[in-house]
């Protein structure tokens, strides 16, 4: 099993990602750079975080029409499960992987903290080793995480199950005090029609080893390779 | 010929505008009431084509794939031949 870490000009949490697949879970996992266009032989696809292009024109709009997301999209349709973080989350929305769009923060700064997130559901690759409504606690750094959609893409990613973490308060109650940055309906990630990928704006990479406080963010990439094991 | 198409971007009606919201508020902090500011990106991109039509109907295009993202903006293109 090998998964891709996906390098952009500016993404910055690629070497986090590898050192918590190589050195915490013991996988094998490569730095793919963004010319690098044929992703057929890896099982599965990480999209870091970072500044991709500093941002420019919109958060992920340009690394999201580069020729390597062809190959993602190719990988998707195979049914291979890709993760995008924070910044690859803006690029899955900018590439139409995912629905919505992410906007500046509601009160808008950077915003870099522990939020507290409640598993919506543990039918995705990404989250089999959650219970359903677990209260995690994973940090957040974004400007750019105000998650938006029009009500028709909000009613069908509730219907169909595709919101996988909300922003909560310590006691798992969606506020608005414990919304960072805005977001329709507190969603801090979503997973596609098919479950596939999922992008999501904390970062389970620093929750990943309990040095750094909690291993909460571990199990997402666990849950990630147990289905790739299957 | 020779065009210049000027692109102006903003965020659809309804939509938060959290850097308008804060300007409004800045311009209160120096006495100005205003009764709301809003935001807009403008792109100046210039093209070689036959024709306006083409022009416009290209510089539609790159709106659609790249400089507007359809979820969130709307855009106007005003387009004026140029030397």
């Amino acid at each position: 099993m090998t998964i891709a870490i996906i390098q952009f000009g500016g993404s910055n949490c690629d070497l986090d990602v590898l050192h918590v697949l190589q050195e915490v879970l013991n996988v094998d996992a490569e730095l793919v750079w963004y010319k690098d266009n044929n992703l057929d032989h890896y099982d599965g696809a990480i999209i870091p975080g970072g500044f991709s292009y500093g941002d420019y024109l919109r958060s992920g709009a340009i690394a999201s029409r580069t020729p390597i997301m062809d190959s993602i999209k190719r990988m998707a349709d195979s049914e291979k499960p890709i993760m995008g973080i924070c910044n690859g989350f803006q690029i899955l929305t900018e590439s139409g992987l995912l629905d919505g769009a992410l906007t500046t923060n509601e009160y808008p700064k950077f915003k870099c903290e522990w939020s507290y997130l409640r598993v919506e559901t543990t039918d995705t690759p990404f989250t089999s080793r959650f219970n359903k409504g677990d209260v995690i606690r994973v940090p957040i750094a974004h400007k750019d995480g105000n998650f938006y959609s029009d009500e028709p893409t909000l009613t069908k990613l509730d219907d169909n199950q595709q919101v996988v973490f909300r922003y909560v308060d310590k006691n798992g109650q969606i506020t608005d005090e414990a919304n960072p940055n805005g977001s329709h309906e507190n969603i801090a990630g979503i997973v596609n029609e098919k479950k596939n990928v999922m992008g999501l704006m904390p970062h389970p990479e620093r929750a990943s080893e309990s040095i750094l406080g909690t291993t909460d963010g571990l199990r997402m990439f666990q849950s990630m390779i147990d289905h790739i094991s299957k | 010929m020779h065009y210049c198409a000027e692109v102006t971007i903003e965020l659809k009606s309804g939509m938060l505008d959290p850097e308008g919201t804060t300007i409004k508020r800045a311009l209160g902090h120096l006495g100005y009431q205003t009764t709301n500011v809003s935001t807009a990106k403008k792109y100046l991109i210039e093209v070689d084509e036959e024709s306006r039509d083409i022009a416009e109907q290209k510089v539609d295009e790159m709106c659609q794939k790249l400089i507007a993202n359809p979820i969130i903006h709307n855009y106007t293109i005003e387009l004026r031949e140029t030397q």
